[in-house]
């Protein structure tokens, strides 16, 4: 069977690429458009490492099909930062160690993101919760919790 | 492996009607794509159901809700009208997955999993949902209760989708909960789960209600008995304990990893009369 053949935008840019159909948005991201940030953990929507946006909207993309995506917005960790400067919460987890060995942090960043801008002041409670869904084996989560609530607060003062 | 995103029912009817080996319906795909990747299922075609308007959408109906069988939780999450209504419903979908699954997850594809642990088929059940499938002789509506008839057993003939539930009309005084138990604080598969949904009238006594009970048996269980126990009562410590003794009655829970059968029994009377005074404290406030 031929190749799908998609466009979509991602990061806010156009993209094409073909995909077989069992290849995931996970797959794509990062075996054909060399994004590799989001990483693939569980590749069963377990552990959030490979956290994307898609249409607005947080996903894993282990459990999105590659040719599901034609005409949708994809974000990805590689879209955080602009250019040279990091977002505030990249530079926060950064300032209070809210990562170790580093594997999960693109999910838990973009999960993050996606977390304050529906709540710019989310509680202790509410991070817990909607983090929930990204596992840390290393820190413990305290500071990833710790760092969330930091940055909401520095956004909230603007 | 065949990938079709049909735009019509009759297209996606057609797809499946048509398809020579396996054939697999995506919605969110959280549980679809897990299976695939673990070699459980390997379908010669999957017909992605979101492009058809009416699986993503949902609307009020005759007085009641009809909800797209592809609406994801978040959607429902967000839907403060539908949520204020039927909170049962909506909480029961909300407690499936992490938030990237409820981005994805869906009511149809909770229902058509086909796990007796899902947890918003007791509520949907419990809410007098009617579940409107497509198929290659028309349309038809079934009970939720009779959609599932075992593990991985649907009454779905070939060719036929779930495209949408119906919510009935909702008198004043009426609400609906959700519970469940897992051993841990979230996202986690239900060991029991319990849906009631009752009307009162301005006494405050129970003039109708609807009980269901999901990870006691092969399939989720409406239990009539549970329900007769509180009609006509104000719930009081009398109503629960025939509340308690019916939702025993019913179980036909398996012994595993999660929960033994004596625990899944005591667990599914406590839930039943946890969730029938959590409606009740909602259904008064109505």
């Amino acid at each position: 069977m031929a190749k799908h053949h998609i466009e979509a935008t991602v990061n806010g840019d156009p993209v094409e690429f073909l995909c077989e159909t069992e290849d995931t948005l996970l797959d794509v991201l990062r075996d054909t458009l060399d994004l590799t940030g989001s990483k693939e953990g569980c590749s069963s929507g377990d552990c959030g490492a490979c956290s994307v946006m898609l249409d607005g909207r947080l996903v894993c993309s282990c459990l999105v099909l590659g040719c599901e995506v034609g005409g949708r917005k994809i974000e990805t960790i590689e879209g955080l930062a602009k250019g040279e400067s990091l977002h505030p919460l990249q530079r926060r987890f950064l300032e209070a160690a809210a990562l170790q060995c580093g594997i999960c942090t693109p999910g838990f960043l973009v999960a993050s993101k996606a977390l304050l801008e529906k709540n710019p002041n989310p509680s202790e409670h509410e991070v817990r919760f909607w983090l929930a869904g990204n596992l840390c084996r290393c820190t413990g989560y305290d500071k990833i919790v710790t760092a969330v609530m930091d940055t909401a607060a520095i956004l909230r003062k603007g | 492996m065949r990938y079709e995103a049909p735009e019509s029912l009759e297209g996606a009817v057609a797809l499946l009607a048509g398809a020579k080996g396996e054939a697999r319906v995506l919605a969110g795909g959280t549980d679809l794509l897990v299976q695939m990747r673990a070699d459980m299922v390997d379908p010669e075609l999957i017909v992605d159901i979101k492009k058809i308007p009416e699986t993503r959408t949902v609307t009020e109906e005759k007085g009641g809700w009809r909800i797209g069988a592809a609406v994801t939780g978040a959607e429902l999450k967000e839907h403060a009208r539908l949520k204020k209504v039927w909170p049962g419903v909506v909480e029961a979908a909300n407690l499936i997955g992490s938030t990237q699954v409820q981005g994805r997850a869906t009511l149809g594809g909770n229902l058509c999993n086909g796990s007796p642990a899902a947890d918003s088929v007791p509520a949907l059940i419990a809410a007098g949902a009617l579940a409107t499938l497509a198929g290659p002789k028309g349309r038809r509506d079934l009970p939720v209760e009779d959609v599932m008839l075992g593990p991985r057993k649907l009454a779905l003939t070939k060719g036929e989708i779930v495209v949408s539930f119906l919510l009935p009309p909702r008198p004043a005084r009426s609400s609906d909960a959700y519970l469940r138990f897992i051993p841990r604080t979230e996202m986690d598969i239900a060991v029991v789960g319990a849906g009631v949904s009752l009307t009162l009238d301005a006494g405050g006594t129970i003039t109708a209600a609807r009980v269901s009970l999901g990870a006691v048996a092969a399939r989720v269980l409406l239990v009539a008995e549970a329900a007769q126990a509180i009609i006509g009562s104000r719930l009081d410590r009398a109503a629960q304990d025939r509340l308690e003794a019916a939702a025993r009655a019913a179980c036909r829970p398996i012994d595993d990893k999660r929960g033994t059968i004596e625990f899944r029994t005591d667990v599914a009377a406590v839930l039943a009369r946890r969730t029938a005074l959590i409606a009740l404290d909602r259904a008064r406030a109505n």
